[in-house]
């Protein structure tokens, strides 16, 4: 599905992705670990086309088409999706309006028709059962006044909305509690399919408790080091990053 | 892709969509400004004496005014003698019913979007269209009529009703009150009156729309609107002008009084054309609006989205007399381009346990500049009076500014006034969160906007609200990025 090959990209001539490789395929769940600045959160910016990041070299290619030729809302309406690790609070703008928009949005590009009020609210009471949402932050001005928890649930709520293919969870286990963490956990499992792909960026072993991987890499400085499957969290938890550097 | 595009393209095409003329003939007075002109004025409308010597007098005092300097703006020079203060639509001065209206001007507000056939016509608005110097037609008229409700023409009101426009005309905005008051007390050309009687809830949302058309004049409408005890009225003005090299006046006045538990609910959506990119045409919209609550327990509320007008200059106000008596003033303005505002508001509470809310909110964009400017005063006898002002400001880009001046007069000291205010960018940030929810940049602003502005949307009616949400999208089209 997707293809990352010898990835460079910086931020204002500082070079920080230096020749990354990545290959996705269906189904599949890669979690990608790495000290801190080595271009992990930069990666998923890169992805989902953050713009400041320039991409010197390198091609990244999702289910044929180059993603980087498009613009961020075009990413996102070929299926690319973020989950932000900062969520951002935009007042005034509801929840359930901001989403409708991005659905309708989204299926305009795909020539779609525009889902009717009654097809839509269906869909997200059961996708908020889905992910375990409360109905309640439906309604309310997009993540305004949400806490740290509510803001990242509610990213996986979207991310039930959208159905999109390829995810990128950034740091979503970062400022959840141990409760919020299995919730956004189940949410994430549950909508695990055989059609779409998971790319989770994480500083802890923790979360890979719960969303089980397929593969995990090791990132540093710019570059994927280490790939294997999920014992290798377990090791790295053990051990840290230090051995790898050398 | 080729979707967002189309929208882009047709958004872009609208930036200012009423910029058309309609070609009639007119009845133009050539400019200059004397007395001859007012006698001719005055006599055109077959005024009764009283307010030919009322007019003459304000024109003495406009002559003695200056003009003010304290607007946070450079005050543009205008020779008051190169405007016209008559342009009618030839041959009929009266209409008696549309089908003696050209239908050249039934068309023109037709293209507004202001139907004044009554089939037609929005169902629960009664309209009053103002072109140029006079007022065209008004719906519902009968309708109205059998509930006691006056709603006219201030030049029909003038010749129907002398009694009630005597007692209460220049009473809440005196003569002298600023020189464009003065102005506008001599030259005064039409606008509506509104008469709610006692006990009255005007089953519909009355609206005048005004239409500057002709070249080198100046628009001088004066609305009356006066709601005895326990009455209400939702009354709301719209406006939109041809685009033009010259900047041309627009000088109003509106004065409301609201008796003994009375409500007036006054909205405006000014779209006064603003100028080109450079600053070049655009009208001065400079307004002097003043409610009293002159009963207890009545309430004067106010409500504007302003995106238009090269400068907006006005603060629409309440007198807060009768005890328990409450005002607001919810308003979104948007200034880009070369566009000013300086508006806000002033609540003056006289009577005790008086209550105002205030909430500004400033949206500038390219080198637009928005100004929040607003008094409180809590006089002496007003105990327990209580004011709140919330004034937010967003700006869209790096060459705008927003300012504020809050302004506190309090001689009671079991008043209560509070003030908020914030300034915010629209962050790349929530841009991007949009985006990459699949919503292009444009789309994204428009939410982010009016968003921003919801609580004074919501304060429209239903009608009007959808109206002013994309006229607020469309005054920011290519404001981002």
């Amino acid at each position: 599905m997707l293809s990352i090959k010898n990835l460079h990209a910086g931020v204002e001539e500082k070079e920080i992705l230096k020749g990354l490789n990545l290959e996705v395929k269906a189904g599949e769940v890669h979690a990608i670990m790495g000290p801190n600045g080595a271009g992990k959160s930069s990666l998923a910016s890169v992805l989902s086309g953050r713009p400041n990041y320039e991409v010197t070299a390198g091609e990244v290619i999702l289910d044929g088409k180059d993603l980087l030729e498009l613009s961020p809302e075009d990413r996102a309406r070929e299926g690319v999706f973020l989950a932000f690790q900062y969520p951002v609070e935009i007042p005034g703008v509801s929840n359930v309006n901001f989403l409708k928009t991005a659905m309708n949005e989204i299926r305009e590009y795909r020539g779609q028709e525009p889902l009717t009020a009654k097809e839509f609210m269906r869909l997200s009471r059961e996708k908020q059962e889905l992910v375990e949402f409360d109905a309640k932050l439906v309604n309310r001005s997009l993540n305004e006044g949400f806490s740290g928890g509510e803001k990242k649930r509610n990213e996986i709520f979207q991310l039930a909305m959208l159905e999109p293919k390829l995810i990128i969870l950034d740091e979503t286990d970062s400022g959840l509690d141990i409760d919020a963490l299995r919730i956004v956990s189940r949410g994430v499992n549950n909508l695990r399919n055989e059609g779409n792909a998971f790319i989770i960026i994480t500083h802890y072993q923790r979360l890979l408790d719960y969303i089980v991987p397929d593969y995990v890499h090791v990132l540093a400085d710019g570059k994927i080091v280490k790939s294997g499957d999920k014992t290798l969290a377990l090791e790295l938890e053990e051990k840290g990053y230090d051995w790898l550097k050398s | 892709m080729e979707n967002s595009t189309e929208y882009l393209e047709e958004l872009a095409s609208k930036e200012y969509e009423h910029g058309f003329v309609t070609d009639i003939e007119m009845d133009i007075l050539p400019p200059g400004l004397n007395e001859d002109t007012i006698r001719f004025l005055s006599d055109k409308k077959n005024e009764p004496v009283w307010l030919l010597e009322w007019r003459l007098k304000a024109l003495e005092t406009f002559r003695k005014m200056e003009m003010p300097d304290w607007q946070y703006f450079e005050m543009p020079e205008i020779d008051f003698q190169a405007i016209s203060y008559y342009a009618a639509p030839k041959n009929k001065v009266k209409y008696n019913s549309l089908d003696e209206v050209d239908p050249e001007l039934l068309k023109t507000f037709e293209k507004l979007g202001i139907p004044l056939n009554e089939q037609k016509a929005l169902a629960g608005v009664a309209v009053d269209a103002v072109f140029d110097s006079i007022s065209v037609a008004t719906t519902f008229k009968e309708e109205l009529n059998k509930l006691g409700v006056i709603f006219c023409s201030i030049s029909e009101a003038i010749q129907d009703h002398p009694e009630l426009v005597r007692k209460y005309l220049g009473s809440v905005v005196p003569v002298s009150d600023n020189i464009f008051a003065a102005l506008n007390s001599a030259v005064f050309s039409d606008g509506s009156f509104v008469y709610i009687p006692k006990g009255v809830r005007c089953p519909m949302e009355l609206s005048t729309y005004f239409r500057i058309n002709a070249q080198n004049t100046g628009q001088f409408e004066r609305t009356l609107i006066v709601c005895e005890d326990d009455a209400y009225v939702s009354y709301l003005e719209g406006c939109t002008a041809p685009m033009r090299d010259e900047n041309q006046l627009h000088a109003a006045i509106v004065e409301i009084v609201a008796m003994d538990n009375a409500e007036v609910k006054y909205s405006t959506v000014q779209n006064w054309y603003p100028g080109d990119e450079n600053g070049k045409g655009g009208i001065f919209n400079f307004v002097t609006k003043r409610g009293i609550c002159k009963g207890k327990n009545s309430v004067i509320s106010w409500t504007q989205v302003e995106t238009g007008s090269a400068i907006t200059w006005k603060y629409p106000s309440v007198i807060l007399q009768g005890d328990h008596s409450y005002g607001e003033f919810y308003s979104v303005a948007v200034t880009k381009g070369k566009q000013i505002a300086d508006t806000g508001t002033k609540m003056m509470h006289i009577g005790k346990n008086t209550r105002s809310r205030i909430i500004s909110k400033g949206i500038s964009a390219g080198n637009g500049q928005n100004t929040y400017r607003g008094l409180v005063t809590m006089g002496k006898n007003a105990d327990n009076a209580r004011n709140f002002t919330q004034c937010d400001s967003m700006l869209i880009g790096d060459r705008c500014g927003a300012h504020t001046f809050p302004y506190i007069e309090s001689k009671n000291n079991t008043a209560t006034l509070e003030h908020e205010a914030t300034t915010s960018k629209i962050g790349e940030d929530q841009i991007f969160y949009l985006n990459a929810r699949g919503i292009d940049t444009e789309k994204a602003v428009e939410m982010i906007v009016n968003g921003f502005a919801k609580e004074v949307l919501n304060k429209l009616p239903m009608e009007f609200a959808v109206e002013a949400q994309k006229l607020l999208a469309i005054s920011l089209e290519g404001s981002v990025g």
